[in-house]
């Protein structure tokens, strides 16, 4: 191999060792503003007058009015306005934009705000705004709970998580060309670029995306950043001078996205020897105030919340609702943890009702090679939910400490999850992503939207066409990420810039191969001229999706992982301190090892902060520990040792047998934390598992 | 008000007028252009804003810049020699202690105080050390390991 499979050096690592990579707020332009976001205090209501005298002081003051196109944040539902008019639907939702040229000059802006409040709809299971609800049906639940000896309930419950991303979000918008372009933190420049044309009611070619380096996303900057882009692009067009809106940590975390909290209740019908005839699952997630991508999170929720079982009778509800609360949003996993979670921890339930251990229930119930999903998807020769299983389980010498364990304060738990890789159904089919690949002097440069987010997409794509094009790495560029330059490979989310876009460009590269024959690039490029090879998606044959009834292939193919997390509680504070956790993945291929080994203990971490630490505290439906001192996440102390294996059981139509990797670290750690409480006498059933909680589920509820 | 001040930033000198309200951090992102330092909460939280006080790490968001006054700063740019990497930036590329890059100049800064008073720090020692920097990608274990190949290395 050339490439492949080699733990090649980051391209973007020696630039951020410097210090001289360059993000957003390390940016400026001549004649910059800055700008800051005045945002609503209430929840709900409407807005009777705002007074100031903003723009008598030297600022710039941009209102509703000001929206030369759309005042709309165009996405799924289009429902959400760039600044709201007149109508307040969440705390901080964004009411006007002002900026100046001295940034210490915004926190002296006074804005006097009158509102009419109205009570505000704060909890999700009163909601009757349904934003979208999915259903999935597969054979007869009546017949298969017939079937069981036993049906065993539980209701399960999330709360929201922050990506915290340590970059806060942030760009800068230039006016130039008749138009304007965007600098900015971001994950998807086509999705600013659709936005922006919408709000400024431009042409596409008046509108320019490009990105900075980014200081990390795990999906919240997925989607926020197309508000915040259009916010500062009205205001670099009325003044016409850049303009530079970067968020502060309080105000990031307040008002930007979250991961959906969720509630989700199973019944199962099993028989005594431990096998699953009937699922019925109900997920209800709190989408906050406008539809943003919570259709697509319920739904990637909704198919992930059987675990990976087998069942022949199921029955799944999702339902994503409306409440007065800023917008959750996408953040990896994207709706997946929260019902894995409830499937894992549901499991460990299942095996105690019935006196058999964790690992034999699922040995008995877990997907093989020509199972079907719920959506009655033929799971292919890939499936390794049992390798992953049993790998994790003889690696930890699961069941020995399991049965040492029970009730000593010390705990071990296991969970077995999958997540599907790429968009869901024909999502992207939906998308045509296109890359282009063009012949250089020595090797090639790579034309894609995917964006480097320290996932190291920016290292992994170049190593794919190293190796199809049989050259050294060092040869492969890439090309900044420019929407002026780069074709729409689709949004980097959803674990799916490796498999899909990779796929692509593997295809781009064997053409070029083709083409090259025996002719170095030189000789080629002396004789023909410049060579641009650019590729669309192709769906892999066979694979058929029914987006109305939910039935077929929901995803191309899934990822595999199983954690087993070893943790011991204080009997004084109730802290429970993981003390190792390992973590077993299979997603088809490990196209950079140590990239991937660095995806997989950075994806634990934060499942591990979701499941013991990260709590959003709310009041009257705004965030109140909006501050890193209040809202902690793992530092190097809350972490324990990780154990990191990577299996490798090839995906035919992934590159190289790649699938998606780095969302599915994060499925596991909550239910394996949680599932290592109960063995340790503790039975909690919701998220995060706080001390407070722990000692509830001893002590009682005070 | 601004009062002039003299001091030493990575190894050269610097004589620039602040006002008194102006923290270190924006001194040296804002004045003198040195924007390896980072501004993750500006609260004295996540360690982004690292940088050596006279060979300690501080959080410069929360240092005022007169009280640089006379000393000496060392920055993420001040940490290659002549266009080398130093032992830490090269252990942090090699053994990937870096992924989105945000929190890596508080990082190194941090590790080389770390590696100046103790060379052969031990995994708990690593970990205290940086227990002040938030990392959200790596989970920190390639942190701790890339620190570690740098004290093997020696400087």
């Amino acid at each position: 191999m050339y490439s492949v499979g080699h733990s090649e050096e980051r391209k973007d690592g020696v630039a951020k060792v410097r210090g001289t990579a360059r993000y957003v707020d390390d940016m400026t332009f001549p004649g910059m503003l800055h700008a800051r976001t005045i945002r609503s205090t209430i929840a709900c209501g409407e807005v009777l007058a705002v007074r100031h005298a903003l723009e008598e002081q030297g600022f710039t003051v941009v209102t509703a009015r000001d929206i030369p196109g759309e005042n709309v944040i165009a996405l799924i539902a289009d429902d959400q306005p760039c600044l709201a008019d007149g109508v307040v639907r969440h705390a901080e939702e964004p009411l006007l934009i002002v900026a100046h040229p001295q940034r210490a000059a915004l926190w002296q802006a006074r804005v006097d705000v009158e509102y009419h409040a109205r009570a505000p709809l704060l909890d999700a299971e009163r909601s009757s705004t349904i934003f979208k609800e999915v259903q999935i049906d597969k054979g007869d639940p009546g017949r298969g709970f017939a079937a069981a000896d036993v049906v065993v309930e539980g209701e399960y419950r999330t709360s929201w998580q922050e990506q915290l991303y340590i970059e806060p979000n942030g760009v800068i918008a230039v006016p130039e060309n008749g138009g304007v372009t965007i600098h900015g933190s971001l994950q998807c420049p086509y999705y600013v670029h659709a936005a922006l044309c919408r709000v400024l009611g431009l042409a596409g070619g008046k509108v320019r995306v490009v990105q900075a380096v980014t200081g990390g996303g795990f999906g919240g900057k997925e989607e926020y950043p197309s508000m915040i882009a259009a916010h500062a692009a009205l205001a670099a067009l009325k003044s016409g001078r850049p303009v530079k809106l970067v968020y502060d940590r309080m105000e990031d975390m307040a008002a930007t996205t979250k991961r959906h909290p969720a509630v989700v209740r199973h019944r199962t019908g099993v028989t005594w020897d431990g096998r699953i005839t009937a699922m019925d699952i109900d997920v209800l997630m709190d989408a906050g105030a406008y539809t943003t991508l919570s259709p697509v999170v319920i739904s990637r929720g909704a198919l992930h919340a059987t675990g990976p079982y087998r069942c022949d009778h199921v029955h799944v509800r999702g339902r994503a609702v409306m409440t007065n609360t800023p917008p959750n949003g996408a953040f990896r996993g994207f709706g997946a943890p929260q019902t894995e979670f409830a499937a894992e921890a549901h499991m460990d339930r299942i095996a105690e009702r019935l006196a058999i251990d964790p690992l034999t229930l699922r040995e008995r119930n877990a997907w093989r090679p020509g199972d079907t999903t719920a959506t009655g998807q033929t799971l292919g020769a890939d499936c390794s939910a049992l390798d992953v299983l049993c790998e994790a389980a003889l690696r930890t010498d699961f069941q020995g400490k399991w049965r040492r364990n029970r009730g000593s304060g010390r705990g071990i738990g296991l969970s077995l999850f999958f997540h599907g890789a790429g968009f869901t159904g024909a999502g992207e089919e939906r998308l045509a992503s296109r890359a282009a690949l063009e012949l250089t002097a020595f090797g090639a440069r790579i034309h894609v939207s995917s964006t480097e987010l320290g996932q190291g997409a920016h290292t992994v794509l170049p190593q794919i066409v190293a190796e199809t094009l049989r050259v050294p790495y060092e040869y492969i560029e890439i090309a900044p990420v420019d929407t002026a330059g780069v074709p729409d490979s689709g949004p980097t989310v959803a674990s799916r810039t490796s498999m899909i876009v990779g796929g692509i460009l593997q295809r781009c590269a064997e053409e070029m191969r083709d083409r090259l024959g025996s002719l170095s690039p030189e000789e080629y490029l002396e004789l023909h001229g410049p060579l641009v090879i650019t590729k669309e998606y192709e769906r892999p044959p066979g694979s058929v999706w029914d987006e109305e009834h939910y039935r077929g292939d929901a995803y191309g193919t899934y990822t595999f992982g199983c954690n087993v997390v070893e943790l011991e509680v204080d009997p004084v504070t109730y802290e429970a301190r993981p003390r190792r956790l390992t973590a077993v993945l299979d997603f088809g291929k490990a196209l950079n090892p140590a990239l991937a080994k660095g995806q997989i203990e950075g994806g634990s971490v934060q499942g591990l902060g979701y499941a013991l630490l990260e709590e959003v505290v709310h009041k009257e439906g705004r965030m109140a520990n909006n501050q890193l001192a209040n809202y902690a996440i793992p530092t190097t102390l809350d972490v324990p040792p990780l154990d990191v294996v990577i299996l490798e059981t090839p995906y035919r139509h992934g590159p190289f047998g790649a699938k998606g990797l780095v969302e599915a670290p994060i499925d596991g750690p909550a239910p394996a934390v949680i599932n290592a409480l109960r063995n340790a006498g503790y039975d909690l059933r919701s998220l995060p598992a706080t001390p407070e909680k722990i000692m509830e589920a001893r002590c009682g509820s005070t | 008000m601004k009062r002039l001040i003299r001091l030493r930033v990575n190894g050269e000198p610097v004589e620039t007028a602040v006002p008194p309200n102006r923290t270190l951090l924006e001194m040296l992102r804002d004045d003198l252009g040195l924007t390896g330092a980072k501004e993750g909460c500006g609260e004295g939280d996540c360690g982004a804003c690292t940088v050596l006080l006279d060979g300690l790490p501080v959080s410069s968001c929360l240092v005022l810049a007169l009280q640089a006054e006379g000393r000496e700063v060392v920055t993420v740019e001040g940490l290659a020699r002549e266009g080398q990497l130093d032992p830490l930036q090269q252990a942090f590329v090699e053994e990937g202690g870096v992924q989105c890059g945000f929190c890596t100049p508080g990082m190194l800064l941090a590790a080389t105080s770390l590696l100046a008073a103790n060379p052969d720090p031990s995994e708990q020692e690593i970990r205290e050390a940086i227990a002040g920097n938030l990392c959200r990608c790596t989970g920190y274990q390639k942190i701790v390991e890339s620190i570690r190949r740098a004290a093997r290395r020696g400087p």
